[in-house]
Formats: C-alpha cells, sequence, structure tokens
C-alpha cells in the first residue's frame, strides 16, 4: 500500500468517526472545454518514464473547485487575457536598435508560435538547455538590439501568455532523449532530492499526496501544463520558475533562482511527467 | 523556618540543574524510535502544546493531521488522524515521533521537529533564504514536551 492511499484511509477512517475532517477530494470528473470550443486534455495515461511512480496524470485545474475551473472555461473570463493582450502589442511593437519586431521575423504570432510552447524547455542551438523565457531574452538582445526582460517582469509574463495560447490544446512535447537526457536526469534528481528543513521533495507532496489536503490546499500533482497562470492570492500571472520557488521555500530551504539551470533542468523534467496532458495556455489557480 | 530555606535552596538547584541538563538535539537517544527521557527535566504544559500544533510557523502539525479536540482550521490528511493517539502510542513513543519521526517511519514525509541537520540546502524559516550557521531545531526542548503532553490528552 502506498502512503497516499494509507494515509486516505486513516483520513476517510476519521471522517467516518466523527464526521468530520478534510473533504475527500480526488481530482474532479470534469472536462476542461474553452469557450465551447476547445478540449483540452486534462487527464491522461501517465508516460513510460512514470512506471511506478504515476498511472495517470491530471492537469492542476482538476484540483481546483469548480467556481475557479470555470474561469478558465471562458477567455472573458480568465484574467491572463489581460497579459495575453499586452503580449500580443508587444508581439507587433517595433523596439530595440534594428528597429524591428517579433512579427518582423515570425510573422503572424498564431502561425509563427504555434506550437512552441509544447515543446518547452529544450535544448538550443548551442546545447544548452533554454526555458521559453531565455528564447524570447535572445531575440530581444541578439536580434533586436532592444534590453533583456526580467524573468518575472510583467511584460515577460505577456510575451510568454502570449506565445504559450497558441499552443493551447496541442499535447505536451518535450524532448527527453539525445542531447536532452543529461539535463533530465539532473532534473529527475532534484525532483526526488528533499530540501530544507522539512525534508520535502516535490514528489513527497506531488507524487505521494496529491489528493490530499496539506492544511488548506488541496495538492495537485503539480503539473506545469497550465503555465504561465493566474493565481488569484497574488492578483498576477506566475511562472514555472517562480512557482518552484515558492514550493521550494516552503520547505524551509535556500531556494534556487528564476532562470536558474537547476530550474531550467527541473522544468525539463516536470514538463515531462505532463506528457500526455494538453498546454492549458493560460491556468487560473485560486 | 530554617528547613524552608533549606528546601527552597534544594528547589532552586534542581531547577538550575534541569534547566542546565537540558538535552540538545544532537544528544538526543532513541531506542526503537523512541525517546524515553524528558527533553527538559519537567513536564510540558498541555495547553501551549495544544496552540503550538496550529500555529504555521511552530510544529504546524494539523497541516497534515487531523486533530478533532483542536479549533484549528484547515487541518489536512497528509497523515493519521492524531485523535487517539495516546491509546496507539506511549509517551516516549510520541517524544520519538516529535522529535524526529523518521526513527520510526524511515522514508516518512513527516519532519524532525527537534533536529538541526544534516539538510539540503536549509534555509532560513521560510524567507527562501540560506539558514544561518547554528540553525535552531523547528521547535525548542519545551515545546516539543509541550507537544508530547498535548498528544498524551488525545484518548478516545
Ligand atoms: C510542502 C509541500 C510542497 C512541496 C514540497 C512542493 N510543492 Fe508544489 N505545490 C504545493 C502546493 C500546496 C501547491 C498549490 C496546490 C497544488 O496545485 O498542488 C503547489 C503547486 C505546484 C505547481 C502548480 C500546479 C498547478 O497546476 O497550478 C507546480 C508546477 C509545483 N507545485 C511544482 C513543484 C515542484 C517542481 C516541487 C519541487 C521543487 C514542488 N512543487 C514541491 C506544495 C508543495
Ligand atoms: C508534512 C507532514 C507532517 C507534519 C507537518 C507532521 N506530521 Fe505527523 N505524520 C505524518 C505522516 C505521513 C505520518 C504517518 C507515518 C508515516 O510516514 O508512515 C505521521 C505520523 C504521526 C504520528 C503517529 C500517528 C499514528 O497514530 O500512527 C504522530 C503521533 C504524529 N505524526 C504527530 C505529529 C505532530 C505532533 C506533529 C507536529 C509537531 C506532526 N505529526 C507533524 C506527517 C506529518
Amino acid at each position: 500500500m502506498t502512503l497516499r492511499t494509507r494515509a486516505t484511509m486513516f483520513a476517510a477512517a476519521a471522517a467516518l468517526a466523527c464526521g468530520f475532517g478534510p473533504a475527500m477530494a480526488d481530482p474532479a470528473e470534469a472536462e476542461l472545454v474553452v469557450n465551447e470550443d476547445i478540449t483540452i486534455t486534462t487527464k491522461a495515461p501517465a508516460a513510460a518514464h512514470l512506471e511506478g511512480h504515476l498511472d495517470t496524470v491530471y492537469s492542476g485545474w482538476l484540483f481546483r473547485e469548480a467556481e475557479t475551473r470555470k474561469m478558465q472555461m471562458d477567455d472573458f473570463d480568465n484574467p491572463m487575457f489581460v497579459y495575453a493582450e499586452r503580449g500580443q502589442e508587444a508581439w507587433d511593437t517595433v523596439e530595440g536598435t534594428e528597429g524591428k519586431s517579433c512579427a518582423n521575423c515570425h510573422g503572424d504570432i498564431a502561425e509563427g508560435m504555434k506550437g512552441v510552447r509544447a515543446t518547452m524547455p529544450k535544448v538550443n542551438a548551442a546545447g544548452n538547455l533554454w526555458s521559453m523565457e531565455d528564447f524570447i531574452n535572445d531575440c530581444r538582445t541578439n536580434r533586436m538590439g532592444a534590453e533583456a526582460w526580467k524573468w518575472n517582469s510583467d511584460n515577460m509574463k505577456s510575451m510568454t501568455t502570449a506565445v504559450s495560447l497558441q499552443s493551447r490544446g496541442m499535447p505536451v512535447a518535450v524532448a527527453i532523449d539525445g542531447p536532452a537526457a543529461e539535463f533530465w536526469e539532473r532534473g529527475k534528481e532534484m525532483y526526488y532530492t528533499r530540501y530544507g528543513q522539512l525534508e520535502l521533495s516535490c514528489a513527497s507532496c506531488h507524487e505521494q499526496n496529491y489528493g490530499n489536503y496539506i492544511r488548506a490546499d488541496h495538492l495537485s500533482q503539480g503539473q506545469t501544463n497550465g503555465f504561465p497562470l493566474y493565481r488569484l492570492k497574488d492578483a498576477a500571472a506566475v511562472s514555472i520558475h517562480q512557482r518552484f520557488v515558492g514550493c521550494i521555500r516552503d520547505t524551509r530551504a535556500e531556494t534556487f533562482a528564476a532562470g536558474s539551470q537547476e530550474f531550467r533542468e527541473l522544468e525539463l523534467y516536470v514538463a515531462s511527467r505532463g506528457l500526455g496532458l494538453d498546454i492549458e495556455g493560460a491556468g487560473v489557480r485560486p | 523556618m530554617k528547613s524552608h530555606v533549606v528546601l527552597a535552596a534544594l528547589a532552586a538547584t534542581l531547577a538550575a540543574t534541569s534547566a542546565f541538563a537540558e538535552v540538545a538535539p544532537t544528544e538526543v537517544t532513541f531506542e526503537e524510535g523512541a525517546v524515553a527521557q524528558s527533553l527538559t527535566g519537567t513536564a510540558g504544559n498541555a495547553e501551549e502544546g495544544s496552540k503550538i500544533v496550529a500555529n504555521r510557523a511552530l510544529g504546524n502539525c494539523v497541516a497534515c493531521h487531523v486533530i478533532s479536540a483542536n479549533s484549528a482550521d484547515f487541518q489536512g490528511n497528509i497523515g493519521p488522524t492524531l485523535d487517539g493517539a495516546a491509546d496507539r502510542w506511549s509517551e516516549a513513543q510520541l517524544r520519538g515521533i516529535v522529535v524526529d519521526a523518521k526513527h520510526t517511519f524511515p522514508d516518512s514525509v513527516m519532519p524532525g521537529m527537534f533536529k538541526t541537520g544534516p539538510y539540503i540546502r536549509p534555509g532560513d524559516a521560510y524567507t527562501g533564504k540560506a539558514a544561518p550557521a547554528d540553525l535552531p531545531p523547528i521547535l525548542t526542548a519545551a515545546q516539543v514536551e509541550d507537544v508530547v503532553a498535548y498528544l498524551l490528552t488525545l484518548k478516545e
């Protein structure tokens, strides 16, 4: 019996015994259809590399309350569309010493960026593992002669949102073999490392205990297919690395920085745990 | 009269000795997960314990455990309910679990409350910054005893 089922049974017994206790909360039985048009896969058989760890993978969307889930089902209700619009605007805006916009090289965002988010992070031509933010800043500094954006700036989140939406409804497609393999291995090692004074790994919460409650929080599998996403608690968009910072900090650990090599590698590994799920483009979470 | 003075002096000495003899995190002796010796030499205060288990910056035990008798909000279910814990475990076993549960449950996700490492990238509480060199345990010896005293009240 796994830790998870054992803890769940104990809790179930407690709830029965005293009619009190955390709500039993498996992922919701719900379908994510956005704008009554785009169907997004939020539940899928786990990739082969997860054998012995997970049978089924679930989007974080399924672990949220109906109200929050609904906000992601209509673009008018989704606060990420403020970011998406700003990103689209920046896409078409000439900036920097070269007198170019993103559109000058990549054309219409819907064509030029289709499917790009689904493959991130990935190994670049020079053999480095890059997140989408790195590719964006490379274009800005080297091709446009513009300033790099800070990893967690509004400008960067607006652009990553606009780009991510062009992969909405497409399956996660990260490469984990070939030149990506060594990065993926290191990311995997991080995922199972028990950091901080609380000695908790990503797996302690998101593999062994998804579906359970840690205080008020209903634990999901910690998937990244919904990013960048809007966090109602922060009233702002959150990047993948920003979420990693928060989770590691919560183990009473010294975190790594957003944009660090460590987090790129962790991002690749976590993305690969979501193989089978679709990119949500712009999620909404509590 | 005189014996009173002697008694008072004796009590003062005892108090001083027991404070002095407080067990350090690195000196705790486990026997099959249990810790027989009190960390302070003084009985804990169950009422204080009931607050420590609910306090997010301290034990935060209810993050993972249901304690029906406790009024803390949003009790989690990562671990088993602690209702009736005193019926299942002895005082020494409970102390061992609170000090460092991994001596009782080897791969447990339950954090050690009275240890100072070794840790991987220890932080300074929840700041995300590196821990100071003399990182204190999450709970003091007295707080551990308070929690143990509280757990001993949890009977079905
Ligand atoms: C102490 C428990 C804990 C640990 C350890 C932890 N997380 Fe989380 N994580 C949470 C909570 C709580 C949330 C918010 C609810 C949820 O989605 O699970 C969350 C959310 C996330 C999300 C957002 C998922 C979504 O769809 O909104 C990601 C991604 C994530 N975690 C990744 C990680 C990674 C990677 C690690 C390890 C570096 C990690 N977490 C370690 C508690 C934890
Ligand atoms: C991050 C989660 C977590 C936290 C925080 C936590 N525990 Fe636990 N605890 C567990 C788990 C999981 C178990 C079950 C043992 C195992 O790992 O198999 C457990 C087991 C126990 C047990 C044995 C229960 C039984 O009857 O079998 C006691 C007693 C206990 N914990 C007390 C505490 C106290 C007191 C605190 C706070 C000072 C605390 N725990 C904090 C996760 C946690």
